[in-house]
């Protein structure tokens, strides 16, 4: 066992008790891991506790709450995971009060594999490794680089290689409607492939992701044509930051520009059109 | 209050994604994607995604329907499994073995594709097998 998994697992094992379940990820067969709720009369489960690859455990925390609610719970997040339990609380989709952090920060690897400009976590009080400072994005950077024009035929190209499998949408912690946009045939066109307009999709998405992205990257990791979707989110995060001074996961007591009504004056700030 | 997760095979094709079914309370709840996994290493298509929808559902048949007098009849699969196998006897008797054909199915494994054909060719007789991947 790792120096960082033992480390881990003595952390789990302390809070274990003190809650009635505890989300981290587990050893399945074949060596593929999943989240799975440890709880305190099975603690001999913590034998299969497992560190990567990482899963959106937020969204089993919302599936824990909304079927127990006032469950007093315990999670082991990284950076990520930890904005998006933020982010999703401050939408009232999970309750931040009956949960227990344990701060999972992620190694140099693990950052660079996300291109992570924050692989650790901010509000957790119990931690578990050493806090490490930002990976490159290189993806972002090259995109960066391009001209108008060449970002256009880019994005075209990428949409292009979509399959339309909602894999970016299920998986995303942060796309929690009741009903979704996407499956309006105005935009998406059901039972036809490749879809008419194969960047409203994405475009549609990137849009409702303002101010809500945590960079976890889940999309981009789950989409089998390898869309690099994560650029465009980085991007409009970096634009959100200059516009409304907002960052997701970051304080808990701000909230979202989307939620707030902007006094007179403000919305000239953001230097958008009229 | 229980959440696990079970990795399993998708049941819509042939091609073997693997995925995870999540248990929330012993009812499924959703699918996880299997992150690692050989063949579809995270990713899945929207069959996929989807697969753990008919399990709970409503209109999901979960015996054996029997045409009685022009009506689909609850049956248990002993009395369905009889008669297929008494009508079936019955076209061999009078009209030969090649009479009968066998449709496998892409969403069946390998193994029970295999004992398919096997049926078709040693018990009843008859080389007539084929897939509806052919079609």
């Amino acid at each position: 066992m790792s120096d960082r998994l033992s480390a881990l697992r003595q952390a789990v094992e302390r809070i274990l008790p003190e809650v009635e379940g505890l989300v981290a990820l587990k050893q399945g067969p074949a060596g593929i891991l999943a989240p799975h709720l440890y709880q305190p009369s099975q603690a001999t489960e913590l034998e299969l506790l497992a560190l990567w690859p990482k899963y959106p455990v937020p969204d089993t925390i919302k599936m824990l709450q909304k079927a127990h609610p006032g469950a007093k719970l315990a999670v082991v997040c990284r950076g990520c995971e930890e904005r998006g339990l933020v982010e999703m609380a401050k939408h009232a989709q999970i309750d931040l009060a009956n949960v227990q952090l344990i701060g999972l920060q992620c190694t140099a690897e693990e950052a660079t594999f996300c291109r992570c400009a924050k692989p650790f976590t901010v509000h957790a009080t119990v931690t578990v490794g050493e806090k490490i400072e930002g990976a490159a994005d290189p993806l972002t950077e090259a995109f960066l680089a391009k001209s108008q024009e060449e970002r256009l035929a880019f994005w075209k190209e990428q949409f292009l290689h979509c399959i339309k499998c909602y894999g970016c949408r299920n998986i995303c912690p942060q796309c929690f409607c009741n009903v979704c946009a996407l499956e309006d045939g105005t935009w998406v066109e059901t039972g036809r492939l490749p879809m008419p307009l194969p960047p409203m999709y994405h475009l549609v998405r990137a849009m409702h992701m303002t101010a809500k992205c945590v960079a976890c990257r889940e999309c981009e990791e789950t989409c089998p044509a390898g869309i690099p979707m994560a650029i465009q989110f980085r991007l409009m995060a970096r634009d959100v930051q200059e516009m409304f001074g907002y960052e997701t996961g970051a304080v808990i007591e701000q909230k979202p520009p989307q939620l707030l009504v902007l006094e007179e004056g403000e919305y000239a700030k953001t230097g958008l059109p009229h | 209050m229980e959440y696990r997760n079970v990795l399993t095979t998708c049941p819509y094709c042939g091609t073997g994604c693997n995925l995870h079914l999540q248990v929330l309370d012993g009812k499924l709840a959703g699918v996880l994607p299997a992150k690692g996994h050989v063949i579809a290493d995270g990713g899945l298509c929207i069959k996929g995604w989807n697969a753990h929808a008919f399990v709970h559902d409503p209109d999901r048949l979960k015996t054996p329907l029997i045409r009685k007098n022009g009506e689909l009849v609850e049956a248990t699969w002993d009395e369905a499994l009889a008669l297929v196998s008494e009508l079936m006897g019955q076209v061999k008797t009078q009209h030969g073995a090649d009479s009968i054909g066998i449709l496998a199915s892409a969403k069946c494994t390998n193994e029970e594709n295999y004992v398919l054909q096997k049926f078709a060719r040693a018990v009843i007789g008859t080389n007539n097998v084929d897939h509806c991947a052919r079609l």
